[in-house]
């Protein structure tokens, strides 16, 4: 082996890199802010009186869950188009994450909502409030503390799936890497480095997630 | 329904009335023919074996279980199908539940101020103030600050009349209060109610704590497969019923204490 390793174009490219992580956890964020959106309606409408819209959810997750996200980011930024719907590649990759995320979030939330006992729904429209006031206020906040450590493991995945992204140029790290990689042939040194990068950010996201869970789930349980 | 029954149910000091009230469950009848009517304070223990219908029964006269026939009066309120009359009559209902079904992410004060606050839009104060005076009535108050699992099953039940009486209601509905408790837990909690009957509180018990029964009970129902099968003053029904399910029934619980 006589490969010398050269670090110059990855510490001259620095600043991008990290404006590249900043990408990553804007995609991140919002991917999982829209995706927490469709999962707690989605889990409304999934269980909800209007079979149609059951169906529908239930559709929905069947397709997001059994195709790969790679095409489902493509059919979002080469298909919509078509259909007059022409987005940046950043907005497109946070609609596709959120979509992907969501579907899983659906599954994962819809089992927390059904660990609730029926005594605490039962309690709530006894005190006379309405089935949504039993769900917002009664079910959802002990449903997610159920469910918080795997909707926290489907977001760090979310988070790494943003690298995906780049197959688009949305701006996030790996594109800003590719970018760094093709113009110094750097491979190795540029793709080591990002990898401790992406690390990094999974422990920043758990991290995160920890503190959610002690501000808002800390409450004590038999 | 049927007009004379539901004239004849309509007098002015009648909190509760049910006339004619059946439900199934596919071909299995849960309640044939249910005729009571409570009147404003009075005390009704509903007593009987499991599977009986008494759970049942009074779960229908807050609609968290629909019946097929008959009529149930609240108030002046004819309970339908709507909405409406449903959120009248529960506003009206309290109910009081044999696993307590505290809310655990609420501490006990949260837990009596939501409902007033939700669903009769009182304010943050008034609802406050209610609260603290209620949970003081029952005992409680030094615990307001703390969640559901930091407190024994008798103080959670206690807390959980209290979250009722924070509504306000005219009716309480008492579904086997005592029976998910530890026994040295149980006096406490009809401490509560004996309380609250005293103060002239219309309730139903359904209970099988035939000492609460005999002190405070206006009168004693027996149920049995779905239907009344008696009902009498505690004096009467002790010591003189009149049915042979009913002599068996108390054969077996009072041996039991």
């Amino acid at each position: 082996m006589n490969y010398k390793l050269d670090f110059t174009p990855v510490i001259d490219g620095l600043p991008d890199l990290l404006w590249g992580c900043l990408g990553t956890f804007l995609l991140a964020l919002s991917g999982m802010a829209l995706a927490i959106v469709i999962g707690i309606g989605g889990v409304i409408l999934r269980d909800s009186r209007f079979a149609p819209a059951r169906w529908l959810v239930k559709a929905f997750v069947e397709l997001i869950r059994n195709t790969p996200f790679l095409v489902q980011i493509f059919f979002i930024y080469f298909a919509l188009p078509l259909a007059g719907l022409r987005l940046d590649p950043t907005p497109t990759a946070i609609i596709a994450l959120g979509i992907n995320g969501g579907a899983y979030a659906i599954e994962i939330i819809r089992g927390g909502v059904q660990s609730i006992g029926k005594g605490q729904i039962e309690a709530g429209l006894a005190l006379g409030l309405h089935k949504a006031q039993v769900f917002r206020l009664i079910v959802l906040k002990p449903a997610l503390r159920a469910i918080f450590p795997s909707l926290t493991s489907q977001f760090v995945l979310l988070t790494l799936t943003t690298s995906v992204a780049s197959a688009i140029s949305a701006y996030e790290l790996t594109s800003v890497a590719q970018r760094i990689e093709s113009d110094s042939f750097r491979s190795f040194e540029v793709y080591g480095t990002i990898t401790l990068f992406y690390l990094a950010i999974s422990w920043v996201m758990m991290r995160f997630f920890a503190l959610i869970s002690a501000r808002y789930f800390s409450y004590p349980v038999k | 329904m049927n007009q004379p029954a539901s004239q004849s149910i309509a007098s002015a000091d009648t909190m509760i009335a049910m006339a004619h009230v059946e439900k199934w469950y596919g071909d299995f009848q849960a309640l044939s023919d249910i005729n009571l009517t409570v009147r404003k304070g009075e005390r009704i223990v509903l007593c009987g074996p499991s599977g009986s219908g008494k759970s049942t029964l009074i779960r229908c006269i807050n609609h968290l279980e629909t019946y097929q026939k008959g009529e149930i009066r609240v108030g002046g309120t004819r309970l339908g199908d709507d909405a409406r009359t449903i959120d009248a009559v529960r506003r009206e209902v309290g109910m009081v539940f044999q696993h307590f079904n505290l809310f655990p992410h609420m501490t006990v004060l949260q837990n009596c101020m939501l409902a007033p606050m939700r669903s009769l839009r009182l304010g943050k104060a008034e609802a406050e103030a209610t609260a603290r005076q209620l949970l003081g009535r029952v005992k409680i108050l030094e615990q307001a600050e703390k969640y559901p699992a930091q407190l024994s099953g008798g103080q959670q039940q206690r807390v959980a009349i209290a979250r009722a009486l924070c509504m306000k209601p005219k009716v309480m509905l008492f579904d086997e209060p005592t029976s998910a408790l530890d026994p040295e837990m149980v006096k406490e909690v009809l401490d509560t109610m004996i309380a609250l009957a005293e103060e002239g509180m219309t309730m139903i018990c359904v209970t099988h704590e035939m000492g609460f029964a005999r002190q405070v009970a206006d009168r004693v129902i027996f149920m049995a497969n779905g239907a009344i099968v008696e009902e009498a003053p505690p004096e009467a029904f002790f010591h003189n019923p009149r049915h042979e399910r009913t002599r068996k029934f108390l054969g077996e619980i009072l041996h039991k204490h």
